[in-house]
């Protein structure tokens, strides 16, 4: 510990921590209006859209589950597919808890704001208080930010044509956003790649929507030894 | 979308998260476990991208969406702030739409 620490007064220290967590949040306002709009594309109602922010609160599970039912796919394979990829926030919930201590009411709490932006914010704070108020501030920044942009989107999505605007790809675009900073590892990039792949090569004969729950398959080559890749060649 | 789709929904993924937070705890997840469930990210986002730009219904097909992707991966690939991205590649694929 230094003693001459800038942060001396930890206890109402905010540096580096509401900057950030509003910049998340402008990030995420925007994905949330392309949510909104999509979602009442996608027939969807406002009320809908809004409940999904609300209550599901995981933006890459929200975008993909409206993705699927818009291209016609089952309820069952779109929502399947959205909770493979919510099953994320169960690990971030395992990261973040050991800092975020309390009663079982507030940690029931803190599990609905645990995932991506807020897991990133907490753990990389430097001392127990930090966390915990990085783990808040984003968590407020974010579902604001998040729940104005999906009203804002729903609003304002009916009068929109989609198509014409080229909004309809708005989602690949925000999903190449997301996935971008997970292709840091060599076995992240072969998942990626195994995805795509199986995903192409099966949309011709699974129902539609199946493609996306089959390519969490490609996840299990985490299983592989790394050693397995000087064998091979 | 139905109403059963947003709550089926709403409680899986709020499952989701007290089980990692509260259930599990200061326990852990097995670590062969844990290495599965980080990849599924990054195999469900590609294939969400390839189908949202690649495929109509059962059918594979290139157009518009193509080049708002090719414009998408530029823009993150240079760093450009992601709202930007987004816009950027919508109206990429618009234009090629209006003049195609």
């Amino acid at each position: 510990m230094d003693a001459h620490n800038e942060h001396a007064h930890e206890g109402v220290n905010y540096d580096g921590i509401v900057g950030p967590a509003v910049a998340l949040g402008f990030a995420v306002f925007i994905f949330a209006i392309s949510f909104g709009v999509s979602c009442v594309n996608a027939g969807g109602s406002v009320p809908k859209a809004m409940a999904m922010s609300l209550l599901v609160f995981t933006g890459a599970s929200q975008f993909s589950v409206v993705s699927v039912i818009a291209a016609g796919g089952t309820a069952v394979s779109a929502v399947v597919g959205a909770l493979l990829l919510g099953s994320r926030n169960a690990i971030y919930g395992v990261a973040v808890a050991p800092w975020l201590p309390g009663s079982l009411k507030y940690r029931v709490a803190a599990a609905h704001f645990t995932i991506d932006e807020t897991t990133g914010m907490t753990l990389v704070q430097n001392s127990p208080e930090r966390k915990r108020r990085a783990f808040w501030v984003t968590a407020a920044s974010i579902y604001g930010f998040w729940n104005v942009g999906t009203l804002i989107g729903a609003l304002v999505g009916n009068s929109f044509d989609t198509q014409k605007y080229g909004l309809d790809v708005a989602f690949p675009a925000a999903f190449v956003a997301m996935v971008a900073p997970l292709l840091a590892t060599r076995k992240a990039q072969l998942a990626g790649i195994g995805g795509a792949v199986v995903c192409l090569a099966t949309t011709p004969f699974l129902p539609i929507g199946a493609p996306i729950v089959m390519s969490a398959v490609v996840a299990l080559i985490a299983l592989v030894p790394a050693q397995r890749k000087s064998r091979n060649s | 979308m139905s109403w059963t789709v947003v709550l089926v929904l709403s409680l899986g993924a709020f499952a989701l998260k007290v089980f990692g937070f509260v259930i599990i705890g200061d326990r852990k997840f097995p670590p062969q476990v844990e290495a599965v469930i980080a990849l599924i990210p990054a195999a469900l986002l590609c294939a969400l991208i390839m189908k949202d730009t690649f495929t109509a219904g059962h059918d594979l097909q290139i157009d518009a969406r193509a080049v708002g992707l090719v414009v998408a991966v530029l823009g993150v690939w240079r760093k450009v702030p992601v709202w930007l991205v987004i816009v950027l590649a919508c109206v990429a694929t618009g234009i090629t739409r209006a003049i195609s």
